[in-house]
């Protein structure tokens, strides 16, 4: 179909119009696609079927493959949403500080329920998963606002304002608009930088691991990264030297440098403050990177929960392109060339996946590749991509600026520099801790104000539940690996319904590519909420561990692979929680079995009520 | 061929290979089937439905998408692999709704001779999902009820690569991830009864059903009733 649009117009074609207009905006380009449906969702606050043919017919693409793409991100609807559209944070760390009440209030202010729209369209109140605010939570978003610290009360005077007609933004910040970017960002969402280490958040000198390597050949600069033993900071602790040496010898004619701000897991928020506080020095990062493996295009994944930094990171981008940093000739270097596009996601855990991260760039939904071939190699558009964490960008430059020895004099023998710590849940003190690998569990509780711990989330879930007798355990990749979240629960919390609350999230995020983890994980979730019904029998344990070893085997991607570990570390943590539950039965009937709810339809059928096993029939 | 060959061992058996070909591929040139439901003849592969999982040195991983390599060690036929198979084939048998006796495909069925293959006849444990989405019934030649789809995408890429239509696509995440077709319906789409994507044997279930050819086979006379899934290829070695 070609939209021409000056052709004569009546008002049922303006939005085919606005949406050709869109396309068009970004070159009719089907690699584009998150970002042109991005925009037709802000538009017209769903994308409708006739936005999807029209997307189709400019993108070359067919209807059903748009469709794919739309309904695999939860921030695009493809049924109508509010104009305003209030996404509470329904992570185990919001449900514990109130949420319930908080989403009460919203309803009750909105006159409408969540997960509804109100009739005139005005607004959408919906659930979302972890965005990234566990250190002040109950957290929300309003359209791209994010409001923190929700009271019942609080929830009530937003509601309120909304109403009158106020922007979200003006509720969140009053008085933003004298406000740079960078100060907006701060004022809305808190940075909670509880302790500074040496490498990320105390001072640091403005490019001097660019300026250093510079002087240094893309060889010398990889050989620096590798002996500081570096190690990926998003979770999996992959060799950095390693990956950008496989990126770098890989031929080609273009090569990619992508920063993953994609941080979903949940209990994760170091990347947010970071973003925040440290951009420059996270671009620096990617320039070292381009410089050692050849990319002169760059991308930055920002996690769609984090669109409020979007105009913050543009303005770093803009800063350091003026400043000679970034884009052509950097550092007036001939044929030293690197720009960086800032990529916004659409509500999906699964795209911190490198892989997934990669297909949603390219305008797909966000499925995991099959590896091999892995992104070094063949990454986003068949090209050699080297994809890193904010964090471990952000290592690098520091690197480069303060020398290998220097850092890897940091840490435990295979954990060496520092790491963020991302503290959340039943502590005094949640935020960000910077902190050298190797302390215990023990200390880092000491730290935050939470010796009252009785169990904590190491890595969020897909990591390790502890419990108290291993709090002696060290934070490093030998021992307790983690991204960086530690989310602590008190005695008075409630293990199954964390483990519960967990399932359902990676139920939820699960991409369903693969059998074991569309269908598996919906299975384990199911046998957890037959425990905490009290309906379990004690084969149920084995169960749960049986299915869980099969899912962990077959799984296609790291989700799958990690899923059943809030079940698997708790069973293996905290095993009277589970025996505590279960039923046996000496007569064989399962305690799940319910006869007279097996037979109800053929009773409704037969209109009377069967003579068998009923107790009360006379 | 090129003499760039090179071998590797399933269950201890030497296998040829030529430098790009899966394991599944060089697999199945010598005669050794290793089970699998969203992996066809002729078309890409996908690794989605992991009933090929082979461990090769000693590391899961999927058969149609893993590359031979020399001296890989591969396992395949061992009784651990057949159970995780079993597990995976009574998850899709739960996810949707597979009722063999009323099933036209019974007896042609990929979904159902795995199953037998895999000796899946003790109770199975998982609860059933039982979907109830809407038969569509719209085309003069073909009817589709996604209650028994097993998300092979056989369909998807048939219609893309060999028919060149792009009748079919995947939409949705995770357990509501779906095969869905490019239109309100199937009627409104370019899909023909000619269509690789809608020849026998390209749906392994009974998802896409061919109107008025049902029953032209009868039971008993269908392609497992004469030999279980997999015996064609495992014919070639015994030759």
């Amino acid at each position: 179909m070609d939209v021409d649009p000056s052709s004569e117009r009546n008002d049922s074609d303006e939005p085919t119009l606005r949406i050709a207009a869109i396309c068009a905006a970004y070159g009719n380009d089907r690699h584009r696609m998150l970002d042109i449906l991005r925009d037709v969702q802000e538009g017209f606050r769903w994308v409708s079927p006739r936005s999807l043919e029209t997307v189709a017919a400019c993108t070359g693409l067919s209807r059903v493959q748009v469709e794919g793409v739309a309904s695999f991100y939860s921030f695009l609807s493809l049924t109508p949403k509010g104009r305003i559209t209030i996404r509470l944070c329904d992570d185990i760390v919001d449900r514990f500080a109130g949420l319930a009440a908080v989403a009460a209030a919203f309803e009750a202010e909105l006159g409408i329920r969540m997960g509804e729209t109100s009739a005139d369209g005005s607004f959408s109140l919906d659930y979302t998963p972890c965005i990234g605010m566990c250190d002040q939570a109950p957290a929300a978003m309003i359209n791209d606002v994010v409001v923190t610290r929700l009271t019942p009360e609080r929830a009530a005077s937003i509601g309120s304002a909304l109403r009158a007609g106020r922007l979200p933004l003006e509720i969140a910040v009053p008085g933003h608009a004298g406000l740079s970017p960078a100060e907006r960002a701060a004022a809305m969402v808190e940075n909670n930088i509880r302790h500074a280490g040496p490498v990320l958040l105390g001072p640091v000198p403005s490019d001097a691991g660019l300026r250093q390597a510079l002087e240094l050949t893309p060889t010398a600069i990889i050989d620096a990264i590798e002996a500081s033993g570096l190690r990926g900071c998003g979770g999996a602790g992959f060799s950095t030297g390693r990956k950008w040496r496989a990126a770098a010898s890989e031929p080609a004619e273009r090569r990619f440098v992508f920063c993953n701000a994609d941080e979903g897991e949940p209990g994760t928020f170091k990347d947010r403050v970071l973003l925040t506080e440290r951009a420059d020095l996270m671009i620096e990062g990617m320039t070292i990177a381009a410089r050692a493996v050849g990319a002169r295009e760059g991308l930055i994944y920002l996690r769609g929960e984090y669109a409020y930094l979007r105009d913050h990171l543009e303005a770093v981008l803009e800063s350091r392109r003026a400043g000679g940093r970034l884009g052509r000739r950097i550092h007036g270097i001939e044929g030293f060339d690197f720009d960086v596009r800032l990529q916004l996601g659409a509500g999906a855990y699964v795209c911190g996946e490198e892989g997934a991260l990669i297909s949603s760039c390219e305008g797909l939904p966000g499925e995991p590749k099959t590896r091999p071939p892995y992104p070094v190699n063949r990454g986003y558009l068949g090209f050699p991509t080297l994809v890193n964490n904010v964090e471990t960008f952000c290592h690098a430059a520091r690197i480069l600026g303060r020398g290998a020895d220097w850092f890897r004099a940091m840490g435990t023998d295979r954990s060496h520099g520092t790491k963020l710590f991302s503290v959340s849940g039943d502590c005094l003190n949640p935020g960000v801790y910077e902190l050298a690998y190797g302390l215990t569990l023990a200390e880092l509780l000491t730290l935050v104000g939470g010796e009252d711990a009785a169990a904590v989330q190491v890595g969020g879930p897909s990591g390790t539940m502890v419990d108290r007798a291993n709090f002696h355990r060290r934070l490093s990749f030998d021992d307790l690996a983690t991204g960086g979240a530690i989310i602590v629960f008190s005695a008075r919390r409630n293990i199954l319904e964390i483990v519960d609350y967990y399932m359902s999230f990676f139920v939820h995020e699960s991409c369903g590519y693969c059998t074991p983890c569309r269908v598996g994980n919906v299975f384990l979730h199911k046998a957890i909420g037959k425990f905490r019904a009290g309906l379990a029998n004690p084969e149920d344990i084995d169960y749960l561990r049986d299915l869980s070893q099969t899912i962990i085997e077959t799984s296609r991607c790291g989700l799958g692979m990690t899923s059943p570990n809030p079940i698997l570390t708790t069973l293996q943590n905290f095993p009277l929680v589970y025996s505590a539950l279960v039923k046996s039965s000496p007569d064989r009937v399962r305690a799940s079995f319910d006869v007279q709810s097996a037979i109800e339809g053929a009773r409704r059928i037969a209109r009377r009520r069967s003579t068998i096993f009923d107790e009360d029939y006379t | 061929m090129s003499g760039t060959g090179f071998s590797f061992t399933i269950d201890g058996v030497a296998v040829a290979a030529e430098p790009g070909q899966t394991i599944m591929e060089a697999a199945d040139a010598a005669g050794l089937y290793i089970p699998r439901l969203c992996d066809h003849e002729g078309l890409r592969h996908q690794g989605g439905c992991r009933v090929c999982t082979v461990k090769a040195g000693g590391r899961s991983v999927s058969a149609c998408t893993q590359p031979a390599a020399p001296d890989l060690v591969v396992e395949n036929e061992t009784p651990h692999l057949n159970k995780l198979r079993r597990d995976l084939v009574e998850m899709l048998f739960h996810e949707g709704n597979h009722l063999c006796p009323i099933c036209e495909a019974s007896g042609n069925c990929e979904l159902q001779a795995m199953a037998y293959r895999l000796d899946m006849t003790a109770p199975t444990r998982f609860p059933y999902l039982q979907p109830s989405r809407t038969l569509d019934a719209s085309h003069p030649d073909i009817a589709l009820d996604t209650n028994r789809c097993i998300s092979c995408g056989r369909c998807i890429r048939a219609s893309q690569d060999v028919d060149r239509k792009g009748v079919f696509g995947y939409v949705g995440r995770g357990i509501h991830r779906r095969v869905a077709v490019n239109a309100d319906d199937l009627a409104s789409t370019d899909a023909s009864i000619e269509d690789a994507a809608i020849a026998a044997g390209t749906c392994p279930v009974g998802c896409i059903i061919r109107k008025r050819h049902g029953f032209a086979t009868p039971i008993g006379e269908r392609i497992f009733d004469k030999g279980p899934i997999g015996h064609d290829i495992e014919d070639k070695r015994r030759e």
